[in-house]
């Protein structure tokens, strides 16, 4: 190949892209509930195989952001894509209830940090994951049985376990149940809302452990919400950061973290103990 | 005098950090211009502050510069990494351009051998072929059998350097950015490194380089910039003054 680089070509702008096509594309999203804008015209890139953590302040709309993208909310206005290969393009807000719910259990898993919000708590922790494949399709009790061990097991669930139920297990357990749940259908899209927040830091580190492992064998794309910025600082490729539901800055993990361009962004770096 | 197309050229770049929290501005550099091609080694000198570590950053895009180019021929094409879109960046970091500090980001439970073989992994390369170039590697700089299990975190600061070392410079890159990477290294591991870079020069790679003792490096040399004096020496004693 040759190029000639004598001449200074003009400054690209917007950057030029080399090959990558995002995964999910979101533009112009905005969201009020009553009086509170909770999303103010918010566009979001995620491109395949990245981690793309998104931080903060409480209220800043982050949460609302993840829902989002998990279809259980739709904005006022905005557009959503996700590129999957036997789907057509189109705004996934115009889809109706149960073509969501498809879509989600085929496609999108999410790992809430209140594990009440994802899972049965009565039910065994084998069951809740064989719910998702059973939401999927899937009929035989021996593929789901085999499925959802395959699940636990990569999430690093004991299967010995395998059969107590959510209830009576650690918050880590019930973290890596829920995980097993978002992965058993190997999801395009892993959604993570403060998914170590109350855990003890021990605990702490091998869930973000396991994540990171899923990430560099499974090649899943995931959004990780947090208001640690050790826990995104330690996963993410790039980084989101939202105030009063405006996304004011976004860039490559390291540069937002030792060269934040936006006054909020400083200041969070900053107060970071 | 190289006649081939540079593998990067830097033409009029500029740093500065805005601190709002002190409604200051901080001047880095500016008017910073150079060629570099493929399998030299540029040394950057300076006084402390005067802006090494800054402009390796940049490049590598840690940091925003405020004004110029970073023209990269990278094998996808031309790119001005001052201006290329994030995931432009993560791709050809993965790829193409490696970056050497002198810590490492030691995970906590993460082996040894697994903090090496990830580079590899992540370019698919399959997990016991990767293991066992990391251990290649660990062994190469000096890193002893019995710690390639354990967990670095709790290694010495010469042992997490072998670490970073090994896992910095197992996927061979085109182009090759070092910041002090023989800081707190014993002689032996100094002596791996160098071979290494050898290496990678004669391969083709180009390679920037901060060294605290570059007398370490003396023999890979091509050429040197003074970020205090703005002064570019090759190894023929042309002398030229950075564009500003």
């Amino acid at each position: 190949m040759s190029i000639d680089m004598s001449v200074s070509p003009a400054p690209l702008l917007p950057p030029q892209l080399m090959q990558t096509e995002a995964l999910l594309t979101m533009r112009g999203l905005s969201r009020s509930y009553g009086a509170v804008r909770a999303l103010r015209n918010v566009d979001v890139t995620v491109y395949p195989g990245e981690v793309m953590g998104v931080v903060g302040e409480s209220g800043s709309g982050k949460s609302t952001l993840l829902r989002m993208m998990n279809l259980e909310d739709t904005p006022d206005r905005g557009d959503y894509r996700l590129r999957l290969p036997d789907r057509d393009d189109c705004n996934l807000f115009d889809l109706g209830r149960y073509q969501r719910r498809m879509l989600c259990a085929h496609h999108i898993g999410i790992v809430y940090q209140n594990p009440h919000l994802g899972l049965l708590m009565r039910h065994s922790s084998s069951g809740n994951v064989a719910e998702r494949l059973l939401i999927a399709g899937e009929r035989s009790f021996d593929v789901l049985r085999s499925k959802a061990r395959d699940a636990l097991d990569a999430s690093e669930f004991p299967l010995a376990r395998m059969d107590a139920r959510p209830a009576e297990l650690s918050g880590g357990m019930q973290q890596r149940v829920q995980l097993a749940k978002a992965i058993a259908l190997e999801p395009a899209l892993l959604l993570l809302d403060e998914p170590t927040t109350g855990l003890d830091v021990s605990v702490q580190a091998l869930v973000l452990d396991t994540l990171k492992r899923l990430q560099r064998d499974r090649h899943i794309t995931m959004v990780l919400v947090s208001h640690d910025l050790g826990v995104i600082r330690t996963m993410a490729d790039r980084v989101l950061v939202m105030r009063h539901g405006e996304v004011v800055e976004q860039g490559l993990a390291d540069q937002v973290f030792q060269d934040p361009q936006h006054p909020y962004t400083q200041q969070l770096v900053h107060a970071k103990l | 005098m190289q006649t081939t197309e540079p593998l990067l050229r830097v033409q009029g770049l500029a740093k500065t950090f805005r601190m709002y929290h002190l409604d200051s501005m901080l001047h880095a550099f500016e008017g910073i211009s150079f060629d570099l091609h493929a399998g030299e080694f540029l040394l950057l000198k300076g006084r402390n502050g005067a802006g090494k570590s800054t402009l390796l950053r940049t490049l590598w895009r840690s940091y925003l510069p405020v004004d110029g180019h970073i023209w990269y021929r990278s094998q996808l094409g031309m790119i001005d990494l001052a201006r290329a879109a994030d995931v432009d960046i993560a791709l050809l970091r993965r790829q193409e351009i490696g970056f050497v500090t002198q810590f490492l980001n030691a995970r906590p439970r993460v082996a040894a051998q697994d903090i090496v073989a990830e580079p590899l992994r992540l370019a698919g390369h399959a997990p016991d072929a990767a293991l066992e170039q990391a251990r290649h590697w660990l062994g190469e700089f000096g890193v002893r059998p019995e710690l390639w299990r354990a967990y670095p975190s709790t290694f010495s600061g010469g042992e997490q350097q072998k670490v970073n070392l090994a896992r910095a410079l197992i996927l061979p890159q085109r182009l090759l950015l070092l910041d002090e990477p023989t800081a707190s290294l014993d002689a032996g591991a100094r002596a791996a490194l160098v071979r290494r870079l050898a290496d990678l020069k004669s391969s083709g790679v180009a390679i920037i380089g901060v060294f605290h003792h570059p007398g370490d490096v003396a023999q890979l040399i091509d050429r040197e910039i003074d970020l205090a004096t703005r002064v570019i020496a090759d190894d023929s004693e042309r002398i030229d003054h950075v564009a500003l």
